[in-house]
C-alpha cells in the first residue's frame, strides 16, 4: 500500500497532479477494473511514467479513443490506463513533401481535417474517426475500403516514436517517404496492439485528394456470378479506389465501387464499368455506402457478434457462401461487406451460443483456406473464444520480440496472441 | 588476416559438403575470389567457403551447422547490392542462393507469384507479362538482381513513388532463421494475426535470416503509360517543376532527374538522344489513356511554366524504352567521362532540393571534385556520383570524404542515409548521425529475438555490434567479444 502511494505521488510529480485520477467503472477492461488512469503531456512524460513500472511490475493498458478497447483478449492484469489524450498535437505538415508527424493522441478526423486545408489527406478510411485516435488506429491495424487502392496502414507509415516499458524512447524510420536506413519497427509496432512499445508519434506519408470522386453500385443474381464479376473487374485495366461486395441474409449480393479522377477518367472508366458487368446496371449511390462497417457494431444489444476475417480474392465467393451456410445451420442473421482484397468485416445475430459454435466453425474453415478470422465482439453471456485464433510456427518468434522490447509483460498482458 | 582452412577445421568442411548437392561447396582459394565482394567493390573479405544449397532443407542444414560451430554467414543473392551488405565476414561462410531460383507459383485470379530468392527480379514480369501483369519493385539492376537480394535491402527503383517497395510486395516469407529454424511469416491472405515480422524482415539486410521462400503481389498493368521528358536551364527550374506537380495533386510513376554532367555521361554511353540542359525531367504517368491525357497536358503546362525550353512526350513502348535507356545507364556511364566513381544514395525532403544541390556545387567547388547528380526526384532520394582518379594519390579518400560530407547533409535536411541501396557495411557508422544510441539499442533487441547469436550478417547495419544479453544454452563469449569489438548488453 505504501509502495502503491509513493508511486502515485511519482505519477503526480511527474505529469501533474490533475493528470493522474482514480480509474472508475467506465475505465474497465474486459471485465478487469484498473486503478489509475495517467495522461502524460509529452511524449517524455509518458516514457518516464512507464519508466515507474520498471520496478514494481505495474500492468499498463495504452489507451487512445477508447474504440477498440474491446479488440484482443482480455487483459491478465490492468493496473493502469495510460491515456494517450493531451499528446494531440500536429507537430508538422511538411504538405510540399507530403508527410505529417502527428502525436498518437490525435484524432483521425482532427488530421484529415488539417490535412484537407491543402487538399491532402491520410489514404486510410478508419472505424469512429472522430474519436479514432492515430496511435489507436495503428495498433489495432484497422484499415478500410481505400487500402485496395492506397495499401493498409503499413504501407503509409514512414516514422515512428514508441515509448518501451523501461522508459526509452526509440524512433525508426524518418520524415522522407523513401527511407531504407535500420530496421521497420514502424511495420512492427502496427497491429502489435500496443504490447512491445507505446506508439507517442507517427509520421505518414500523404496522398492528394482526388478531383472528383463517383460511387456506383451493381447486383449480381448469384454468388457465383458476382465472384465473375470480381475476377473480371480485378483482371481489368479499371483504376479504382475501392470495391466491396456486401450481402445479407436471404439478399441478392451487392457490388460497390468507387472511382477517383478527373472528370474525363471517371466517365471513361464507368463507360469501361458497364462493358465489363454486361446486362447489369451499375448505378451511383451516396459515398456514405463506404461506412456501411461502422453500423456492423449498432446496436449491440447482447447476441451479436462481429468478426473480421482475410481469405484470398479469388475465394470471395465461396467465403460468403460458407458464412451463409454455416449460418443458417444455427439460426443465425447474418451480413457482410467483404472488400476485393479479401478483407471483410461480418456480423452475425441469434442466439449466443450458436455464435458461438459458428464461428468455430468458419475459423476452421478459413484456416483451411489459408485465411483467418479475428473476433472484434462477441457475447458476454458464453464462454469467450480467442481472439486471434492460431498465428503458426512464427510464435517463438513473436514471444522472443515481446521479451525483449517488454521482458516484464507490463504492456496489455494477456490481450496479444496465444496469450502475449 | 587468418586463412581459411585453417579456422575451420576438415570436419566441419566435410559436413558442410555433405549438406548440400555435389559441386554446392566451394573452398578453393581462386573460386572463392568471386565472393570477397559484392557491386561495392572497395570492401573484400574473403570467406572460408562458399555454400550453394538448392532447396531450403540444404539452407536449414547449413545454418544448423554454423548455429553449432558459431559460425557467422553471409546469405548472397546476385551480389549487385551497393552497401556491401553481401560482404563476407571474416572466419565466416557465404550461402548463396543462386541456385534456387525456381518460380514455384502463379496465380492469377489471386495476383501471387510464389518464388524462391534467387528468382531474378525481371524474370518475375517476364512470367506474368503474358496476362499483362507486372512485378513493380524495379531497382536499376532489375535484369540480374535477385528477388531474395531485393528482400534483404527493402528496394525500390523509379516507380517506387506511386507502386511503393519490395516491402509493399512482399506478402509472405518463408525464413529459415540462423538457428536453422523454419518459420512462415505473413501470407498469401492479407493482416495474418500477430506481429507483422514480415514487415520487419524486409530490408532488414540479412541480419534476421534467410528467406527460402517470398510471395509476391503482382500487378495489372495500366491500360497506358506516357513518359514526358522536360529540359531546363538547371536543376532548380526542374525541381520547382516537381513541387508544383505534387502540389497540383498529381501522383506520377515515376519523376527523374539528371543534371548536366549525369546527362552527358548517358548521350556517351547509350546515345539516348536527351536534351543538352542544365537540368532534364523525366515524368511518367499510367492509368486509364482519359485519365493520363488529361493530366498530361497538365504536367506539360506546369514544366512550360517553370522554364523548361524542350518538352517531348514518348508515345510507344520503343521511344519510352529509349527515353529510360539513357536514365537507367546513367550510374554505369559515368566511367565514360571519369576513370572511378563512388555512386552514393541519400534521401531528402523533395523541399530540400535546391539548397542541399548548392551545397553539394559548393563542396564539389571546394574538392575540385566533380559531382554527377541522378534523383528519384519525386521522392527526394539523391544519387550524387562522385567522379575521382584512383590513380592520383589522396583522389579516392577526398571522394569518399565528399561522399560522406553529402550524406550529412542529407540527415541535416530531415532526410536519411540510405533510399534504397541500403547500410550494409558502407553506411554503419553513419547510422548514429541519423539515429540516437537509444533508438539503435531497441533495433538490435529486434535483432536479438531472431538472431540471439549473431550469426547472420553481424558487423553490418549497426555501427556498435551489441550482444545479446539473454541466449539458450552455456554462455560461450561471441567472437566479436573476444577480438574486443563489442559488449554485451
Amino acid at each position: 500500500m505504501t509502495a502503491t502511494i509513493l508511486m502515485e505521488d511519482k505519477l503526480r510529480t511527474l505529469v501533474g497532479s490533475e493528470h493522474v485520477r482514480p480509474a472508475g467503472p467506465e475505465d474497465a477492461i474486459g471485465g478487469t477494473q484498473p486503478q489509475l488512469v495517467v495522461e502524460p503531456g509529452t511524449q517524455q512524460e509518458l516514457a518516464e511514467v512507464l519508466r515507474c513500472t520498471d520496478e514494481p511490475g505495474v500492468a499498463v493498458i495504452p489507451r487512445g479513443g477508447g474504440t477498440k478497447l474491446e479488440w484482443g483478449n482480455p487483459p491478465r492484469r490492468a493496473d493502469w490506463i495510460l491515456s494517450t489524450k493531451r499528446l494531440d498535437r500536429i507537430l508538422e505538415h511538411a504538405w510540399a513533401d507530403l508527410t505529417v508527424t502527428v502525436e498518437a493522441g490525435c484524432t483521425l478526423q482532427t488530421l484529415q481535417d488539417a490535412l484537407a486545408q491543402h487538399g491532402q489527406r491520410l489514404a486510410i478510411d478508419t472505424l469512429w474517426p472522430e474519436r479514432a485516435t492515430v496511435g489507436g488506429v495503428l495498433s489495432t491495424n484497422d484499415s478500410g475500403v481505400l487500402r485496395l487502392r492506397f495499401g493498409a496502414l503499413r504501407d503509409l507509415i514512414i516514422g515512428v516514436t514508441l515509448a518501451l516499458p523501461d522508459g526509452t524512447l526509440a524512433a525508426s524510420g524518418g520524415k522522407v517517404v523513401k527511407n531504407v536506413a535500420g530496421y521497420d519497427l514502424p511495420k512492427l509496432a502496427t497491429g502489435a496492439l500496443g504490447t512491445l512499445g507505446v506508439i507517442t508519434r507517427a509520421v505518414f506519408r500523404l496522398h492528394p485528394l482526388p478531383r472528383g470522386s463517383k460511387s456506383l453500385s451493381f447486383f449480381a443474381a448469384s454468388l457465383d456470378e458476382m465472384q465473375k464479376c470480381i475476377l473480371a473487374i480485378q483482371d481489368s485495366k479499371l483504376a479504382h479506389t475501392a470495391f466491396q461486395i456486401c450481402c445479407e441474409s436471404a439478399a441478392q449480393p451487392e457490388a460497390d465501387i468507387l472511382f477517383e479522377a478527373t472528370e474525363a477518367g471517371l466517365a471513361a472508366q464507368i463507360a469501361l464499368l458497364g462493358r465489363l458487368i454486361g446486362q447489369r446496371r451499375a448505378q451511383e449511390v451516396p459515398a456514405s455506402i463506404w461506412g456501411v462497417r461502422e453500423h456492423f457494431w449498432s446496436p449491440l444489444e447482447g447476441n451479436e457478434a462481429v468478426v473480421k476475417i482475410s481469405v484470398l480474392p479469388a475465394e470471395i465467393a465461396w467465403t460468403i457462401q460458407a458464412i451463409g451456410q454455416t449460418a443458417k445451420t444455427h439460426n443465425l442473421q447474418w451480413r457482410l461487406c467483404v472488400q476485393a482484397t479479401g478483407i471483410g468485416y461480418v456480423r452475425l445475430e441469434g442466439n449466443a451460443v450458436e455464435l458461438r459454435l459458428t464461428i468455430q466453425e468458419l475459423r476452421t474453415k478459413m484456416k483451411q483456406t489459408g485465411g483467418s478470422l479475428v473476433i472484434l465482439h462477441q457475447p458476454r453471456t458464453v464462454e469467450r473464444l480467442d481472439t486471434w485464433g492460431d498465428v503458426g510456427d512464427a510464435l517463438p518468434l513473436m514471444s522472443a520480440l515481446k521479451s525483449q522490447l517488454d521482458p516484464r509483460g507490463t504492456l496489455n498482458p494477456g490481450r496479444f496472441v496465444e496469450g502475449i | 588476416m587468418m586463412s581459411g582452412k585453417a579456422a575451420v577445421d576438415s570436419r566441419i568442411i566435410e559436413e558442410f559438403r555433405a549438406a548440400v548437392d555435389p559441386r554446392g561447396l566451394i573452398t578453393s582459394h581462386e573460386e572463392l575470389h568471386t565472393y570477397e565482394c559484392d557491386g561495392l567493390t572497395n570492401f573484400r573479405v574473403m570467406p572460408l567457403a562458399v555454400l550453394l544449397p538448392s532447396n531450403t532443407e540444404q539452407v536449414q542444414a547449413i545454418v544448423r551447422i554454423c548455429d553449432r560451430e558459431r559460425i557467422p554467414f553471409v546469405a548472397r543473392g546476385s551480389g549487385t547490392g551497393l552497401s556491401g551488405g553481401a560482404l563476407p565476414v571474416e572466419n565466416g561462410v557465404v550461402i548463396s542462393l543462386a541456385r534456387m531460383n525456381r518460380i514455384l507459383e502463379v496465380d492469377f485470379p489471386n495476383a501471387r507469384v510464389v518464388v524462391e530468392p534467387g528468382v531474378i527480379n525481371l524474370d518475375v514480369t517476364a512470367r506474368v507479362q503474358p496476362q499483362e501483369y507486372f512485378y513493380a519493385p524495379d531497382p536499376s539492376s532489375q535484369s540480374v538482381c535477385s528477388i531474395g537480394g531485393n528482400v534483404a535491402e527493402n528496394s525500390g527503383g523509379a516507380h517506387c513513388l506511386k507502386y511503393g517497395f519490395t516491402t509493399t510486395h512482399v506478402l509472405g516469407l518463408e525464413v529459415v532463421l540462423p538457428d536453422g529454424s523454419l518459420v512462415h511469416l505473413g501470407g498469401k491472405t492479407l493482416d495474418v494475426p500477430g506481429y507483422d515480422l514480415a514487415g520487419v524482415f524486409v530490408g532488414s539486410e540479412g541480419t534476421l535470416g534467410i528467406a527460402t521462400k517470398i510471395t509476391l503481389r503482382v500487378m495489372k498493368k495500366p491500360e497506358c503509360i506516357r513518359t514526358l521528358l522536360a529540359a531546363f536551364p538547371s536543376t532548380n527550374e526542374a525541381g520547382a517543376a516537381v513541387s508544383d506537380i505534387i502540389a497540383a495533386g498529381m501522383l506520377p510513376a515515376a519523376i527523374e532527374m539528371m543534371d548536366n554532367l549525369a546527362i552527358k555521361a548517358a548521350e556517351a554511353a547509350v546515345h539516348a538522344n536527351y536534351p543538352n540542359c542544365g537540368g532534364l525531367l523525366l515524368v511518367e504517368l499510367d492509368g486509364p489513356v482519359a485519365e493520363v491525357e488529361a493530366l498530361m497536358e497538365h504536367v506539360d503546362a506546369i514544366c512550360r511554366k517553370n522554364g523548361a525550353w524542350e518538352i517531348r512526350v514518348a508515345q510507344s513502348d520503343a521511344e519510352r524504352v529509349l527515353v529510360w535507356k539513357g536514365r537507367k545507364a546513367a550510374f554505369a556511364a559515368m566511367g565514360r567521362i571519369s576513370p572511378n566513381y563512388i555512386v552514393q544514395d541519400g534521401v531528402i525532403p523533395r523541399t530540400a532540393l535546391p539548397q542541399v544541390m548548392s551545397e553539394i556545387a559548393r563542396l564539389s567547388a571546394e574538392t575540385g571534385l566533380r559531382v554527377a547528380n541522378v534523383f528519384h526526384a519525386g521522392d527526394g532520394n539523391l544519387h550524387p556520383l562522385v567522379l575521382y582518379d584512383r590513380r592520383i594519390p589522396g583522389q579516392e579518400k577526398a571522394a569518399e570524404a565528399l561522399s560522406y560530407r553529402i550524406l550529412e547533409l542529407c540527415v541535416a535536411a530531415g532526410g536519411s542515409i540510405t533510399g534504397e541501396h541500403g547500410v550494409g557495411e558502407e553506411k554503419k557508422m553513419m547510422m548514429s548521425k541519423m539515429f540516437s544510441e537509444p533508438d539503435l539499442v531497441t533495433m538490435q533487441r529486434v535483432r536479438c529475438a531472431f538472431d540471439p547469436l549473431q550469426l547472420s550478417n553481424p558487423t553490418k547495419v549497426f555501427p556498435t555490434p551489441r550482444l545479446c544479453g539473454e541466449k539458450p544454452g552455456e554462455y560461450v563469449r561471441h567472437r566479436l567479444e573476444t577480438a574486443g569489438l563489442a559488449e554485451r548488453f
